[in-house]
């Protein structure tokens, strides 16, 4: 048996052991550096809130002469004419939004999709069998392997939201557009009289927008609905299938309808993150003045508006500039906290389970 | 019930079996519900997988079309004319490390003891409010940073710097390092903590002793990912650092004060050129940065494996 370490062999264990700090109560130097260190951590904090405040009052302070002399006008006008200095952004506006929303309707279903696909554990489930066939599932490192993919999966999922989005919009450019081009513009032949397809895609247009867009808000609908399902307690599914529920019965009457606040607020911040994103717009919607429907014909939005502008702003041009910018504050940050509220619910609403 | 106490009784007439249709149980893919439901596992199989293309090809393309433009030279050579054939983005690279590094001098320090704050007063009603305000700016769009430090920065300092674009990312980055920070400082067992605190420890000393170095890993994490994300944004740096071609240090001196490159403003104001050697270094560009968010991305979760769990 060891012998007992002796306190000198403990102290040299304990990493920048100084005995005069334990052995005597707090100097007068450290009680002062404790309450000084108290008031940095709070004042930080304090920065923090007047950060947000100044980020709103520095954008709309900016805004002010083109708010005294566009007024309302702005906001429901059609004409970007800087020659003429007449500004307005319907169409701006229009194309944030309604890209978003196309964007939303293809991201929520393969986000949710890809978070039953993660929670329900399929893919580990399907090796095990495999494993099974082979008679290696208990194997020290084949058992393993099941836990390792799935952990593999959600990384890779996760990875789709880290690749810049300015890498997404030159694959946009040189490989997206020329791979649609031809179907969509034999959509256009063929149904050129539904108003989605009224027009040929020549290039940049709202279609490939949309494509990727949709590809960068996935894997935060897919993170935050995965996260909710997991928190979905096990004795619910148990329950369901004790009942004798097939495991697609158990999802679309048990779990999803559970942990339905938790996708709802992961689907509404996704809707936040498409209205900011603004480099693969910038690259591949156009950037037309245009009020349109039709999914192949270029448009504009508003933060590529201002990616697009801003550098070569002329001075007259920067408060307009900076008055879209305060509509596009406006848009994301009542997503923003909609979407935070939803959450902070959902969780509270967990907890008291 | 005993088994033997079922078998004398089999005309028992509460048997909570009776009427049950076994066989409607039972899984067989003939049955309809058996079948939608195997028909719905498929389908969301499937499109897991299609979520997943996206994510190869983009990568497959960065190969093979960045792969074949990589050379040594391009790291060291300042970018070309148009026209004018070779070339690189050795200042892009450097611009880049340059205003993310400025960019995490600024955030750290206030993200980190931010977050310890938000872990030591929980429901303060100013720690609500930075929780809340930090929520809210994860989702803030990264264009609008640039608007504000073009506002706050380059309109006041009178020229685009790399001091602007630094700021700009700093304000992207300080949420994900709160609420990360807070996170991980929040999962120290609370005996640690009480223990410090029993030993006669300041709250100071708690923090840096105790606190800090369990937090460690999570805190780390989240500043990697921060990086990460700051490294491959383009949009904040577009009107503030704008771009240069020249390098950052010239005639001997630095000067953070003047336009400066980065590769993300590089892969954004190429792709749009009409002339091919521009295109391929775009390209070539673009697989350098994606490698340096991935390597970024890959020692964050090497952290997070050392994380504290509760």
């Amino acid at each position: 048996m060891a012998t007992e370490p002796s306190i000198e062999q403990a102290r040299a264990e304990v990493a920048g052991w100084n005995p005069g700090q334990i052995w005597q109560p707090p100097t007068n130097a450290q009680r002062w550096y404790d309450v000084a260190f108290r008031r940095l951590c709070f004042a930080f904090a304090v920065f923090m809130i007047l950060l947000s405040a100044w980020l709103i009052l520095e954008i709309a302070f900016e805004a002010m002469p083109a708010f005294g002399q566009y007024g309302v006008q702005f906001l429901y006008g059609t004409t970007w004419d800087p020659n003429k200095s007449r500004y307005s952004i319907l169409p701006e506006i229009w194309g944030t939004l309604y890209t978003s929303l196309l964007a939303l309707v293809i991201g929520t279903a393969f986000g949710v999709a890809a978070a039953i696909f993660l929670s329900e554990r399929y893919l580990g489930e399907l090796v095990f069998r495999l494993l099974k066939m082979f008679g290696l599932h208990l194997h020290p490192f084949w058992g393993r392997l099941p836990d390792r993919l799935e952990a593999l999966l959600k990384n890779l999922i996760e990875l789709l939201a880290a690749v810049p989005s300015v890498v997404y919009g030159l694959w946009g450019i040189f490989v997206v557009i020329p791979l649609i081009r031809p179907y969509c513009n034999w959509l256009h032949e063929q149904f050129g009289w539904f108003p989605l397809f009224s027009t040929t895609l020549s290039g940049p247009g709202i279609l490939p927008a949309v494509f990727v867009l949709s590809i960068m808000i996935l894997p935060t609908i897919t993170a935050i609905s995965r996260d909710a399902l997991v928190a979905v307690p096990a004795k619910l599914r148990m329950a369901a299938y004790g009942l004798g529920a097939t495991r697609w019965e158990t999802i679309l009457g048990v779990l999803l309808p559970t942990a339905s606040r938790g996708i709802f607020g992961g689907i509404v911040l996704g809707f936040g993150r498409a209205l900011g994103e603004t480099m693969a717009l910038a690259m591949l919607v156009g950037n037309a003045n245009r009020l349109t429907v039709s999914l192949f014909s270029p448009a504009n939005t508003l933060a590529a508006l201002l990616a697009n502008n801003f550098p070569e702003a002329s001075a007259q041009q920067i408060p307009v500039l900076m008055y879209a910018a305060l509509v596009l504050l406006a848009i994301t940050l009542v997503v923003n906290i909609f979407g935070a509220l939803v959450l902070e619910r959902a969780a509270a609403k967990a907890e008291a389970k | 019930m005993s088994s033997e106490a079922m078998a004398a009784k089999p005309e028992n007439p509460r048997n909570p079996l009776e009427g049950v249709n076994f066989a409607e149980l039972e899984l067989n893919l003939y049955r309809p519900r058996t079948l939608f439901s195997a028909l719905l596992s498929g389908v969301v199989s499937c499109m897991t997988f299609f979520a997943l293309i996206p994510l190869f090809a983009v990568l497959w393309m960065l190969l093979w079309r960045g792969g074949q433009k990589l050379s040594l030279a391009l790291f060291t050579s300042l970018p070309p004319a148009p026209l004018e054939q070779g070339g690189g983005f050795g200042n892009a690279i450097i611009g880049t490390f340059v205003m993310v590094g400025l960019a995490a001098l600024i955030s750290i320090p206030i993200g980190i003891f931010t977050g310890v704050f938000l872990a030591e007063a929980k429901k303060s009603k100013v720690a609500e409010t930075v929780r809340f305000a930090a929520k809210v700016l994860t989702g803030f769009p990264s264009i609008l940073a640039g608007v504000f430090a073009y506002g706050a920065v380059v309109l006041e300092t009178g020229g685009y710097s790399a001091i602007a674009g630094g700021i700009a990312l700093s304000i992207l980055m300080l949420p994900t390092i709160i609420l990360t920070s807070e996170s991980a400082v929040a999962m120290v067992p609370a005996r640690m903590k009480e223990a410090s605190i029993g030993m006669g420890a300041t709250g100071a000393q708690t923090v840096w002793m105790v606190l800090l170095p369990t937090a460690l890993p999570g805190i780390l994490t989240g500043i990697m990912l921060a990086i990460a994300r700051a490294a491959g944004e383009t949009a904040p740096l577009l009107f503030t650092a704008l771009f240069s071609n020249y390098w950052l240090i010239s005639h001997g001196r630095g000067d953070l004060m003047q336009p400066t490159a980065s590769l993300a403003v590089l892969i954004y104001n190429f792709s749009g050129q009409p002339f091919a050697n521009q295109v391929e270094l775009a390209w070539a560009a673009a697989l350098v940065l994606v490698f340096m968010v991935l390597i970024f991305n890959l020692i964050g979760q090497i952290f997070s494996r050392n994380e504290v769990q509760q």
